[in-house]
């Protein structure tokens, strides 16, 4: 958690140097990639209290960097820390999108490959397979006993019409490790700037600068026995406010859709954006 | 088994640096002919789209905010271009031989292959900002780019 503290202090020091554009999605993943030579820079918190089991804080530093204007990667740190129990490194994700059509379309398909090596993760980016409830009342010590090493696969939809932002998720995951099934799951979200025009001045409360949205996700079961029953469901609305020239800052609660889900969790989200980082101007 | 001559050096030389000539300038042909490759691609519908903004002085402050945030970073400030690779928008091409909806065309696809984005998440109202902000502007011969840029009175 240190050494998460250290990275987030870090990027706090770093107010100012840059800007983001962010849709308000903290799991659907939007057809949007990462500018060319930009280092976006997160740190994503995640709060809940689950029934019967003791609440926690997960943190993950997410740093995603534009390989090209078709190829976007990212590499995920993760640590948690949980009431009456421990704080914990998780582990690490990386992940790379790419697109394969080079031009806009009414739906913008995007490829998703992600290989991760987590125990006792917390953060909830994404739900699949029989994820559940059940799984956040274990404690930390026996939760790290089991490290899963995994390859993810999504597809990602993404639409813009009229400044509305559709995108779906359709996520495929399997265990390297252990003879496991396929896993499934899915993310929706809707999204729309609270005004599309730019004004003549700069201004940090102006409409512009934020967007609305919501998001509905969650398991889709395994290969074996595929369907909505048996793990968990989530849906919320969520707030993203881009300050002028500095950090992206957002907010959504999640309400649990059913018995095997947590009934509230909280997520917050701020983000910078450093712009050409190999590259200085030669004006 | 008649015995073989020696190549003349300073005729291989000759021939080596011949082909090199010929090799670079047809690479520089072709990197010039594919720079501006894009306007011959935008579909006739797009082409002929017009700036619902067009000439509109709060719209050309607004469209130099945008610019500032998202394309100065590649471009430069003054919109000069930065590189062969980030080239002037002050350009020949962009100022006259573009229309409004070709620019639109080319900011919402971008040109992925040449390392431009898709800027189609800024939505239509705020590319057709920074198109007025960029019809707006001077023709360069200071420019950097690729293709040569022709200097006008205005």
């Amino acid at each position: 958690m240190k050494f998460l503290l250290t990275l987030y202090l870090f990027a706090t020091f770093f107010v100012g140097l840059g800007s983001a554009q962010e849709r308000p999605y903290f799991v659907t993943y939007s057809s949007d990639m990462e500018e060319p030579g930009n280092l976006e820079v997160s740190v994503k918190t995640l709060q809940a209290s689950p029934k019967f089991a003791n609440s926690f804080v997960s943190q993950t530093l997410e740093l995603e960097y534009g390989a090209t204007a078709w190829w976007t990667s990212e590499v995920y740190l993760s640590g948690q820390g949980t009431s009456s129990d421990s704080t914990i490194f998780t582990g690490y994700r990386w992940e790379n999108r790419f697109r394969p059509l080079f031009r806009e379309h009414f739906i913008n398909p995007v490829l998703y490959i992600e290989y991760e090596n987590l125990s006792a993760d917390r953060s909830l980016l994404e739900i699949v397979g029989n994820d559940s409830i059940a799984d956040l009342r274990i404690p930390n010590g026996v939760a790290r006993r089991d490290i899963e090493r995994e390859l993810e696969l999504k597809l990602i939809l993404g639409s813009d019409f009229r400044g509305w932002n559709v995108s779906e998720n359709f996520i495929a995951e399997k265990n390297l490790i252990e003879p496991e099934p396929w896993e499934f799951g899915y993310a929706l979200g809707v999204s729309r700037p609270l005004q599309l025009a730019a004004g003549r001045k700069d201004c940090v409360f102006c409409r512009e600068n934020f967007s609305v949205g919501a998001e509905l996700y969650g398991g889709l079961g395994t290969l074996d026995s595929f369907g909505l029953k048996a793990t968990s469901h989530y849906a919320g609305p969520a707030v993203a406010f881009n300050i002028p020239r500095g950090p992206t800052i957002s907010f959504s609660p999640n309400f649990g859709l059913n018995d095997n889900s947590v009934g509230v969790i909280y997520r917050f989200n701020i983000s910078y954006e450093f712009q050409q980082i190999f590259r200085r101007h030669s004006r | 088994m008649p015995r073989r001559e020696p190549a003349n050096s300073s005729s291989s030389a000759l021939r080596f640096a011949a082909f090199t000539a010929v090799f670079l300038s047809c690479a520089l042909l072709a990197f010039a002919a594919a720079d501006g490759a894009w306007l011959r691609n935008v579909p006739a519908r797009d082409h002929e789209k017009t700036n619902p903004y067009h000439d509109q002085q709060d719209a050309v402050e607004a469209g130099h905010r945008v610019f500032e945030d998202h394309c100065a970073p590649c471009h430069g400030n003054d919109a000069q271009g930065t590189s062969a690779k980030r080239p002037s928008l002050r350009s020949q091409r962009i100022q006259n031989d573009a229309t409004e909806g070709d620019l639109h065309w080319l900011i919402f696809n971008g040109n992925l292959r040449k390392g431009m984005p898709s800027w189609a998440k800024l939505g239509d109202a705020q590319i057709w900002q920074v198109i007025t902000y960029l019809k707006s502007l001077k023709i360069s011969v200071d420019a950097k780019e690729s293709s040569s840029t022709t200097r006008t009175d205005n």
